[in-house]
């Protein structure tokens, strides 16, 4: 039982982090309709920026601020210069783009601080709080960092009007428009945002995985699992999505498949949910139009 | 790409302009006997990756190209297919060309699997799906129970084939034979397959599923059987490559290498099937000038690391998304045009151009 | 009366062909005119030329300021509400997120407060739904819900595209008194654009004939309603 509830708190602790990938690939997918494969190296390539704030003697809180905030404008940046010429062109080529973004952030990481894995800060500190071994405070910080998250983003969309036009903007652009809503600037809103909530998250996992190149890869993956499950288009779904896959992944980890397939387990639950339940288990199934 | 395509392409098989480029191809192991150089066994092996890419970005492109649908995956059937021939020969003795249509099967097999759960999907979920199987294969193929036949981390040695018959050729030059050969196959295959009634159906799909469906194309169907055949014929070059390079490990299929072939696939051209060639030795001539490439732009622009084919891949598909979206072969015929004019002929033809506008909406 | 609205010699084009020549065209303030002729006329892409939604050339002059060249969303936040065709709506939004939409570009939040509660006695059927998603409104309260988007952009000259269009003809005249009251009370200006001309013609006080992207005759709408040969060529009654 012990080894039950350790499991499943390590499974929202991951689950958390998973969340908020998610939360970052559906605020892409709401206001743009795109599913950002870059978006594991764009956090990546955040927390290596929080890492050398760090080791310059930047207070952890602060740095954590400063990276969102430089990843909220790099998001920017790239939709306005990068995607904006694309906002017409075919699936294809915005997948090729999306793989060419995550081939250079990665590359450019390992050539600006190579590919030797880094220690990285914790926040919180280790100890466990139930005195059985059981949570941490980690854990706890984590799933903390995460919940508040979704909570301003929640009254962010909900209600303000800035967030009340970023929806109207994802959902009907050309009456959006009519509306006066700016919308080009609304994607680049929303992929500032997204590269915000990434950065939180490579900052998140980047103390429990230790920080290289390749560390969000298999994350991205349990991410998309997680929005996918959740409803892709849902904020609240990508989260609980999130949490569920966390835990899922830790319990079949170490009750059935063990550590070796928990990819191919994440393979799994991402064809199955799509084929199966392609709006997730929480979103709405919108009718495409023909 | 009208003129371009017709010599390449004729109703009745491949034009002049194909059989003087194979013949091209068949010829250049011969300059080994003239020219002495200790390195020619290497320009050979380069040959023989050359044509393995070229195969691999065919059945991608077959995928893409000409069915609209989107795969990030295909490095796992490019695996599935050397792990095929490896333990063939190894577990099974069963010789080295007997296994190439064995790893097709297999692939054709997976691959069909696969597209069963493709077919809901479209556009970016097919794609993100095609991702997640890239990154959980090298992890797959690692799994200790499995190891006993895959080799685990460490992968599996082979004995590289010697030519057979006595023929009076080195190893290397014999397998570029091979290569060459079965890229022959499966071009003609293809080439054929296209022109038919399938091929028209497998387009139709890409330009508009529903109306397809509506004139009676069976589109599940057809898509499923492009995928597999797709997935087949990528499996077919990765049962060469074990050969060639007589060993296989998970590391070598990860997602870089579907990104390399993706690479292959937009410099070449989609829809074009020379340009999976050129593609192909696209790919081999970054993979072995990355190395000068890092060093150089180390000295230029003073870097502490190497620079990874990665990021030369990354910069690479940007560019062309922007600037020849329609890959070499499209952007030689828009070149074309600009110095000698349209024709209403060349108007009349499907370039490729048109084929990237028109798919994916 | 000077004109709020005025295009001189616009024309407009879908990819390489031309659906609009040279077309001149007044909105007089205060004054409702329309645009009747038939399908591929060339209506919706004068509404759409005006707002900037298509490759267009030649001048649009809006309450004497030049607004050719400005973007879609500009022209909305000077004042022209455009109710476009197939109603716009927000499905997944309320029928309240609908209306506080606005509210993005309004600087005036006690005024743009006011204007909901105007909304509402024009369209209290609105009300009634307002926490409700807006895509399962009917096609005759999505109308409302687009023309009362409209409104709450505190508009001075509102483009309706067809506003009758699929509806019964209980909802298109109650529609359409609205529309009358919105004119007459609210000092909103109007072009639009309708296949019911006997409607059409009861609201405006001007009318512009089109064919073929070419305006045929113009002129006050009780011309067009007496001349019967005019009538019985072009609008069918």
């Amino acid at each position: 039982m012990e080894f039950f509830i350790q499991q499943t708190a390590a499974g929202l602790t991951s689950g958390a982090i998973y969340a908020c990938v998610a939360l970052g690939l559906v605020m892409i997918y709401v206001s743009t309709d795109h599913i950002n494969f870059a978006q594991g190296e764009m956090a990546m390539f955040a927390t290596y920026i929080a890492w050398m704030l760090i080791d310059a003697g930047v207070p952890f809180w602060l740095a954590f601020g400063l990276t969102a905030l430089i990843a909220f404008v790099g998001g920017l940046l790239i939709q306005r210069f990068i995607l904006k010429p694309l906002e017409t062109a075919p699936v294809l080529a915005l997948v090729v783009c999306f793989i060419a973004l995550l081939s250079i952030f990665n590359a450019l990481a390992g050539m600006i601080w190579s590919y030797t894995i880094k220690q990285f800060p914790s926040p919180f500190p280790q100890y466990d709080i139930s005195g059985h071994g059981l949570v941490s405070v980690q854990q706890l910080g984590v799933v903390a960092v995460t919940l508040v998250m979704l909570g301003i983003l929640t009254v962010f969309f909900r209600y303000t009007t800035l967030g009340l036009a970023m929806r109207a903007a994802a959902q009907n652009a050309s009456s959006a428009r009519l509306m006066g809503v700016r919308v080009s600037w609304m994607l680049a809103l929303g992929w500032g945002l997204a590269a915000a909530i990434g950065s939180i998250a490579g900052m998140l996992v980047a103390p429990i995985v230790f920080l290289d190149p390749n560390m969000m890869t298999g994350i991205l993956v349990y991410g998309f699992a997680g929005a996918l499950v959740g409803g892709i288009g849902n904020p609240m779904g990508a989260v609980a999505g999130g949490f569920i896959v966390g835990v899922l992944e830790n319990l079949v980890g170490s009750y059935i498949i063990g550590n070796e397939l928990k990819l191919t387990f994440a393979l799994v639950v991402v064809v199955g949910v799509l084929i199966l339940k392609p709006a997730g288990l929480f979103g709405q199934i919108i009718v495409k139009r023909v | 790409m009208a003129a371009l395509s017709k010599s390449w392409a004729t109703k009745s098989g491949f034009g002049w302009m194909a059989i003087v480029f194979w013949a091209l191809l068949a010829v250049l192991p011969l300059i080994g006997f003239i020219h002495e150089d200790p390195s020619f066994d290497y320009y050979m092996f380069m040959g023989q990756s050359m044509l393995i890419y070229g195969i691999a970005v065919l059945g991608l492109n077959l995928l893409i190209g000409f069915n609209g649908q989107i795969s990030l995956g295909h490095s796992a059937f490019f695996a599935v297919g050397a792990y095929t021939t490896a333990i063939l020969m190894n577990f099974a003795g069963i010789p080295y060309w007997a296994t190439i249509p064995i790893a097709g099967l297999v692939c054709f097999g997976a691959g069909f699997l696969f597209g069963f759960p493709a077919l809901k999907l479209e556009g970016h979920y097919l794609a993100l799906a095609t991702f997640t199987l890239a990154i959980a294969v090298p992890q797959l193929l690692k799994y200790k129970a499995i190891a006993g036949w895959t080799g685990g981390v460490g992968g599996v040695l082979l004995d590289k084939p010697d030519p057979p018959f006595d023929l009076p050729l080195s190893a290397d030059q014999f397998l570029y034979y091979l290569c060459l050969i079965v890229a022959m196959a499966m071009f003609w295959i293809v080439f054929n397959l296209l022109r038919g009634r399938s091929g028209r159906a497998m387009m139709a799909i890409r330009d508009h599923a529903m109306a397809a469906g509506t004139m009676g194309i069976d589109t599940g169907l057809y898509k499923t059987l492009t995928f597999g055949i797709s997935a087949a014929i990528t499996g077919v070059a990765g049962a060469l490559s074990a050969i060639t390079v007589a060993y296989v490990a998970p590391d070598s299929f990860t997602l870089q290498l579907s990104v390399s072939f993706l690479v292959g696939l937009v410099i070449g051209g989609i829809a074009s099937l020379p340009g999976c060639l050129v593609g192909g030795a696209f790919i081999v001539l970054v993979q072995n000038s990355s190395q000068s490439i890092s060093d150089w732009m180390k000295v230029t622009f003073a870097l502490r690391y190497d620079v990874p084919a990665w990021a030369i891949y990354g910069i690479l598909l940007l560019v062309l998304m922007y600037f020849m979206p329609s890959g070499l072969m499209g952007g030689a015929t828009a070149l074309k045009e600009k110095l000698f004019g349209r024709s209403a002929k060349d108007d009349a033809a499907s370039d490729s151009a048109t084929v990237r506008s028109s798919h994916g909406d | 009366m000077a004109a709020i609205l005025e295009l001189k010699g616009v024309s407009a084009w879908y990819g390489q062909i031309q659906a609009m020549f040279d077309l001149d065209l007044k909105v007089e303030q205060g004054g409702v005119t329309a645009l009747l002729g038939a399908n591929g006329a060339g209506k919706t892409t004068t509404l759409r030329a005006v707002c900037n939604m298509v490759r267009r050339s030649g001048g649009t002059i809006f309450d004497g300021q030049d607004i050719s060249k400005r973007s879609t969303e500009d022209i909305v936040r000077l004042g022209v509400a455009h109710v476009p065709e197939g109603r716009g709506t927000f499905v997944a939004l309320t029928v309240e997120e609908n209306l506080r939409l606005a509210f993005h570009i309004r600087k005036d939040r006690a005024a743009a407060t006011r204007d909901m509660d105007m909304v509402f006695e024009y369209f209290p059927r609105l009300k009634e739904r307002i926490r409700q998603q807006a895509g399962t409104l009917s096609g005759g309260e999505q109308q409302m819900l687009a023309i009362a988007r409209a409104l709450m952009l505190a508009p001075r000259l509102m483009l309706l595209d067809e506003p009758s269009f699929g509806l019964a003809p209980l909802i298109v005249q109650e529609i359409f008194r609205i529309l009358r009251r919105i004119n007459e009370q609210g000092k909103v200006s109007m072009l639009i654009v309708e296949q019911n001309a006997a409607l059409a013609l009861e609201l405006a006080d001007h009318v512009y004939l089109l064919e073929t992207g070419h305006v045929v005759t113009s002129g006050p709408s009780d011309m067009v309603r007496d001349d019967e040969a005019l009538r019985k060529a072009y609008l069918g009654y």
